[in-house]
């Protein structure tokens, strides 16, 4: 089978500040399943890096495998991405990165990539406050295998087979912020306008950003008992705070009413801007972010939103002081000790 | 009978007692005395309380490999103490802590036993329990160093270097040597000792270093920026020398800030993918490990291999298998690198045999990997790694510049396109290369022939030469593809890559019969060939010399490297026998070469047929380096 795209786009295209339209950011046409909730997300990505000002060849796309792993063909088709191996992309986003500190790290995994095979590097990019973006398409199952449970597969779910899964989900959000995650976001495929200020609030932050997205699989997990099935989560989703980002250079602010505002202050000098739902809740503060998880899932709901921020967090080069140049740039001459080096070394070998 | 500058001294000690640098402090004097010298250490897998062993064969000849015997024996460990004791050479010497009465038993009459008090002279100095065990060693070295008659001068300046900056150091140390030295002189008389070191001046131009620090400073020399490792014992201190080398020769004098970056990873398949993750952003970046590392990687490796990914990754072997002998020395990595991962993968290993070829091999590995946009193994072991060794002083040619292999720049993707402002920018690729791409950037289609197809690096150009890299089948132009044709074109063309390799890598040493020295020629004096390569080197040349002391003429050939280039073809095939030495069970460079010589190919001279009763394995696996007197011993048998 064949899949064309026609080329043709409207001349009439709005343009972003750098004079690229939306196309410039799409990617191959994607070979999801029709209805897939990997491709919303896909096209939020998309929306997002445009409205951003993003130059394309500045983000590096980083995967592992499963569905949700071949995403990074379907989106930034000028950015260079990285297919990796199953549940290894962390590792080699934290090379990635460390070669390179110039460049905005995306990583599309899925939950089988991060919340079985993935676990480790999960857990330690994010021990490391890795400076990237972790988006989960998570979906509760394995869809490229055809439909087997996941670990992030509610208790009592209910497969497509009809099988009702005995164990515990693993909760990432929850996880990630008492592992120390300096911004955690969860987030429902089919909620573009939630989902897209989350990206650009995540693409700036100064450290590890994990959004975990709901993102049904249309065709294996998307059945009556599912509780990770489009209906289910539409009426099942909890709005922590509604959310705005306001970039650095704009001069937009949003219309929420006082009081129920919260500002945050990205370390570009961006703004998000939160209009608080849930109430007791305070973004700045793990402890407060934990029970906020831990009362909607009792409630049976999923708790929406920038969870979690920590503001003031540090990335892994100024933990390891490295050099403000890129590694990945540096000349011979800074590199190389040369031989006169050599020569003494040699002495004290004697 | 007196033995001057030949013998073999063995310290028995108890391991975390601190023997380890007071042994190595013998080793170095001796290298001071310039006669060669060759340490093993043969330690535990155990930080403190088990049997360790410290080898020094001395050698006016230059044998550097071990040998078997020992003519003196330190023995400081009730534990091994029985078996030190009967591994005396008659006529040798048996040192022990007569402290303590001996247990019975200890009667031979072949031997000589020198009875020092070692703990009571420790005990009658110092009151410090920590102390006194320390400097029990140092005094047995005076002891041993006025015993050999070596200049005094010689360890008491070792002694001012090692505590450089720890001045207070100095001055007990030298106290300890000296009851050493004087229980010596008021006990016995050194005259009727047999054992002796003479000074000579062998030792120009050569140093005492280990192969671990030399492939750090290799990487370091190779411009290597991003290390990411996982420890495994025996590769550790390859990465604690890179970050103390780092340390030394990579932080930027005005800012303070490093121009490189370490990170302890998880695991070891954390490690591997750092590295491909740094290697495919544009970086130069290794890891180190050792067998079971090798295993965890080799899911990466394939990747790296079939994605094109440069990764250099020092695997410094150990026993095994599984968790085997972690402290003891092996050959028997060659098949589990040479093919590590599924589907039809290889990569190129480098078999440095000294600490100069691993400080070489180690730089040249970031050419050759980013050359050949593959990952490349540097294949050394424990004895090359963790022991010292005198090697050729290491050095470096200023004019020499890295290859950093085919990468387009954005000048070169706007001349492929035909965009440009084409002034005809600085470009290092020839233009008719640019040319045959016919308009399109395809990263991997091969425009000249070699197998190696030009790569990117992400963030070089705003609209140009972005592509996804993934393990999975792509066409020439990085597109995901299940074309049976496509995929048969791109793994044809890595083997046509992969027979590239072999002539790009280091090319095979020869030593005719009856010759001494290496040379690069094709040796063909006799029908009879041996091969050997790492750390089987010395044993295997010492031996050589043997049988020409016997009129039995062999023809050597040291490999470098495998994938095994025209060279390494011609001399297999132009001897009827050939004697294949190495330190595993399975003989597997045997069967590498086997595998390897025996695929059809039309530029492969060497036919199958036969290769497998000419090649003779000679082998080693208890896990000690191989002896001279071992091989002789196994090709011997088939003169007989």
């Amino acid at each position: 089978m064949t899949y064309l795209r026609s080329k043709f786009r409207h001349p009439s295209l709005p343009k972003n500040d750098l004079g690229y339209t939306v196309a410039h950011y799409e990617g191959n046409l994607s070979t999801l399943c029709a209805g897939c909730g990997h491709d919303s997300i896909n096209a939020s990505i998309v929306e997002a890096c445009w409205e951003l000002n993003i130059e394309p060849h500045k983000v590096a796309k980083l995967s592992g495998i499963g569905c949700s792993s071949k995403s990074p063909a379907y989106f930034l088709s000028n950015s260079h991405g990285f297919n990796s191996v199953h549940g290894r992309m962390p590792s080699v986003a934290t090379g990635a990165y460390l070669a390179n500190r110039d460049l905005i790290y995306f990583g599309v995994s899925g939950d089988g990539d991060t919340a079985s095979i993935g676990m480790g590097q999960f857990v330690h990019a994010i021990r490391r406050n890795l400076k990237m973006v972790y988006l989960v398409m998570n979906n509760g199952c394995y869809g490229l295998t055809k439909g087997q449970d996941s670990a992030t597969a509610d208790l009592g779910s209910k497969s497509k087979a009809g099988s009702v899964n005995p164990f515990e989900a693993i909760d990432l959000a929850g996880m990630a912020i008492e592992l120390g995650a300096t911004f955690v976001a969860q987030s429902f495929s089919g909620d573009k306008e939630q989902l897209v200020p989350l990206m650009k609030a995540a693409m700036l932050h100064n450290g590890f950003a994990l959004l975990n997205v709901i993102s049904p699989c249309v065709t294996f997990n998307n059945n009556p008992g599912s509780t990770k099935a489009y209906d289910y989560v539409r009426e099942h989703m909890e709005v922590a705070a509604l959310v705005d980002f306001v970039p650095i250079s704009s001069e937009i602010r949003a219309t929420y009413e006082a009081g129920n505002v919260q500002d945050l202050l990205m370390h570009d000098g961006s703004t998000i801007y939160l209009h608080k739902l849930a109430k007791d809740w305070d973004p700045n503060d793990r402890l407060s972010a934990i029970t906020a998880l831990h009362n909607a899932r009792k409630r049976q709901e999923v708790l929406t939103g920038l969870l979690y921020i920590n503001e003031d967090s540090t990335d892994l080069h100024s933990t390891l002081n490295t050099s403000e140049r890129p590694l990945n740039q540096l000349e011979q001459a800074a590199l190389c000790p040369g031989s006169e080096a050599l020569a003494a070394l040699n002495k004290a070998l004697h | 009978m007196t033995k001057i500058n030949d013998f073999v001294v063995r310290f028995a000690n108890v391991n975390g007692t601190g023997s380890a640098s007071a042994n190595a402090l013998f080793t170095r004097a001796v290298f001071r005395m310039g006669v060669p010298v060759t340490p093993k250490n043969i330690f535990p897998s155990n930080i403190q309380g088990l049997p360790t062993w410290y080898e020094v064969r001395v050698s006016e000849k230059g044998y550097l490999g071990r040998r078997e015997g020992v003519d003196l024996v330190v023995a400081v460990n009730p534990q091994s103490m029985k078996k030190d004791y009967a591994d005396v050479l008659p006529g040798g010497y048996f040192v022990f802590d007569s402290s303590k009465p001996l247990p019975p038993g200890y009667d031979r009459e072949d031997i000589e036993h020198i009875a020092i008090p070692l703990m009571e002279l420790a005990n009658a100095e110092y009151t410090d329990a920590r102390q006194r065990q320390l400097f029990k060693n140092i005094i047995y070295i005076g002891a041993l160093v006025t015993l050999f008659d070596i200049e005094f001068a010689v360890i008491e300046q070792l002694i001012s270097e090692q505590f450089r900056g720890k001045e207070r150091l100095i001055e007990p140390n030298i106290k300890a040597l000296s009851i050493g030295k004087q229980w010596v002189l008021d006990n016995m008389n050194p005259e009727t000792f047999s054992l002796s070191v003479e000074r000579r001046d062998l030792l120009k131009g050569k140093i005492l270093y280990n192969g671990n620090s030399a492939c750090a400073l290799g990487a370091i020399y190779g411009g290597a920026t991003v290390a990411a490792w996982y420890p495994i014992t025996p590769s550790t201190s390859v990465v604690d020398a890179f970050s103390k080398y780092a340390g030394k020769y990579r932080v930027d004098a005005e800012t303070g800030r490093n121009n490189y970056a370490i990170v302890q990873a998880e695991d070891e398949l954390a490690a591997i993918g750092m590295v491909m993750g740094a290697s495919w952003n544009g970086a130069r970046s290794f890891t180190a490990t050792s067998g079971p590392g090798v295993s965890l990687m080799s899911e990466f490796l394939g990747l790296g291999y079939f994605a094109e990914i440069p990764t250099v990754l020092i695997d410094v072997q150990r026993t095994g298998p599984s968790t085997g002998m972690p402290t003891r020395t092996q050959q028997s990595d060659l098949l589990s690198t040479a093919y590590a991962s599924h589907g039809d993968t290889k990569h190129p290993l480098l078999l440095p045999a000294t600490p100069k070829e691993c400080f070489e091999m180690t730089a040249m590995a970031f050419d050759l990997t980013e050359r050949l946009q593959t990952p490349v193994i540097v294949v050394t072991d424990l004895d090359l790694g963790m022991n010292d060794h005198i090697t050729d002083e290491l050095t470096w040619d200023d004019s020499k510049v890295y290859d950093r292999g085919k990468v387009l720049s954005a000048e070169q993707l706007d001349t492929i396109y035909g965009d440009a402002n084409n002034n005809g920018g600085p470009s290092s690729q020839g233009e008719g290369q640019l040319t045959a791409f016919n308009g399109r950037f395809g990263r991997y289609l091969d425009v000249d022939g070699d197998g190696i197809p030009f790569r990117t690096i992400p963030g070089t150009h705003p609209s140009r030469g972005a592509f996804t890299t993934r393990g999975s089948s792509r066409d020439e132009y990085a597109i995901y593809t299940e074309d049976g044709a496509a995929y048969k074109r791109n793994v044809d063309r890595l083997a046509l890559k992969f027979d590239t390799a072999k002539e790009l890598v280091p090319q095979p040493e020869f030593i005719a019969a009856g010759q001494r020295g290496s040379t690069s020629e094709v040796s063909k004096n006799s029908k009879d060939g041996i091969i050997y390569f790492g750390t089987s080197t010395y044993a295997a040349m010492e031996a050589l010399e043997m049988f020409e002391r016997e009129e039995i003429h062999i023809d050597a050939m040291r490999p470098r490297a495998f994938p095994f280039g025209k060279a390494f073809t011609e001399f297999v095939a132009s001897h009827d026998r050939i004697f294949v030495v190495e330190q595993n069970r399975d003989a597997q460079f045997r069967s590498l070469m086997l595998i390897e010589l025996g695929i059809a190919s039309s530029e492969r001279r060497v036919s199958p047929t036969g290769l497998s009763d000419k090649l003779i394995p000679v082998l080693n696996y208890d896990g000690t380096p191989i002896t001279a007197d071992n091989i002789y011993r196994q090709v011997k048998e088939a003169f007989l």
